[in-house]
């Protein structure tokens, strides 16, 4: 199992290190997508190693285990934050969760179509021998 | 002897952390059964009440670090801090596969980066309206409504204020509650009845557990559909938030200041 955790924290020093890297690049004396560059790296490095039957359910279940843990370290993660100074922007915070994903939703029946056009073209390719 | 378990609480810290909140999270999924018949999920009701705890932290101790100022709290402060989140948020892409956003195909790729920026930009103008107008606050609430996850994450890259990634926290809140309460009320309107509009919405929200309890509200086959892509989502969000769309709107605030 600690094999896992080991090649998760790997995963994650690494990302985190590219993110820094790429802070100091880009000259935003930050880090920049550490943490995606870990998701990335992760999913890359698992499905590599899974083609060669290198993970173990052992493994995975210490990867598991914090990957379980991640909606209470949010919950925890949430209640040390700034709420009471937060409170004056409630408004934004409603408007900002609500109008954005309202807009996305919207855009699926466009999506659907581009989807089905692309079907329309296979389906007259597999027509054309009839 | 009060005393002497307040100074145990208070050196087991981390523990005590843990604990709590294993308590809140057996309340949340509790309440989300009993009293909203699963209609909220019980994620989303525990980081309501975690921001909830972290608002009396703040009024009982006057504090900026929310319940972790109080003392036998300050195990919040390892257990909810940047290094714990970062690790278990990359942990989660254990359930991700290239493989499988190439069966979401063409459509279900451009979704997600279509989700993702109109969400960002929207809610960083809304943000704007609302007197939010440095890049770094816009940014943060523009990236808190794509998800939870991707605000703070943003937020913290970017260097954003605690009140600002709160915000961006609450704004991810209110919008899982709200792609869980309304998609099974709306995917008839919007034809959200097949695996690849599962995999387009799922691009398109983002939020996983809004997406996830919101598909098997409407419908429990579209679930993993819709969660191939929302899993992809805050990842990709992590990575283009605080890089190219946060230096994309830096350009935009410049430009309109100009």
């Amino acid at each position: 199992m600690i094999y896992g955790v080991a090649l998760l924290a790997a995963c994650y020093l690494v990302g985190q290190t590219i993110g820094e890297l790429l802070g100091r690049w880009l000259h935003i004396n930050s880090n920049v997508g550490g943490v995606g560059f870990a998701m990335l790296l992760l999913i890359l490095l698992n499905q590599w190693m899974h083609q060669r039957k290198w993970i173990t359910p052992e493994m995975e279940k210490g990867i598991l285990f914090w990957s379980n843990l991640y909606i209470p370290v949010i919950v925890a993660m949430s209640s040390i934050q700034d709420v009471k100074a937060a409170t004056s922007g409630g408004m934004v915070a409603l408007l900002a969760g609500v109008i954005p994903v309202v807009l996305c939703i919207t855009m699926l029946p466009v999506l659907m179509r581009m989807g089905n056009k692309h079907e329309e073209i296979t389906g007259e390719h597999f027509n054309l021998p009839d | 002897m009060i005393e002497a378990l307040h100074d145990l609480l208070v050196k087991n810290g981390f523990v005590v952390a843990l604990l709590t909140t294993g308590i809140i999270m057996l309340a949340s999924s509790w309440i989300s059964s009993t009293l909203t018949n699963k209609k909220i999920p019980a994620a989303a009701i525990a980081i309501f009440a975690g921001l909830l705890l972290a608002y009396a932290g703040g009024v009982f101790t006057e504090g900026k670090k929310g319940i972790a100022d109080i003392s036998i709290f300050s195990g919040f402060a390892l257990l909810g801090g940047s290094m714990l989140r970062d690790f278990t948020i990359v942990s989660t892409a254990m359930g991700a596969r290239f493989s499988e956003i190439k069966k979401a195909g063409l459509p279900g790729i451009v979704s997600l980066f279509i989700g993702l920026s109109l969400s960002f930009f929207s809610g960083s103008v809304l943000a704007a309206l609302m007197g939010y107008t440095d890049a770094k606050s816009m940014a943060t609430i523009g990236a808190g409504a794509c998800t939870f996850i991707v605000g703070p994450v943003t937020g913290a890259a970017v260097d954003a204020s605690s009140d600002v990634i709160a915000i961006s926290i609450a704004a991810g809140v209110a919008k899982s509650i709200l792609v869980t309460i309304g998609t099974p009320t709306i995917a008839k309107v919007i034809g959200l009845s097949n695996p690849k509009a599962a995999i387009i919405f799922g691009g398109l929200a983002g939020t996983t557990s809004g997406v996830a309890a919101g598909l098997a509200a409407t419908d429990p086959k579209l679930v993993p559909y819709g969660a191939i892509t929302a899993t992809f989502y805050t990842g990709l969000g992590c990575l283009l938030c605080p890089s190219v769309f946060y230096i994309t709107l830096q350009w935009i605030v410049k430009i309109a200041a100009v």
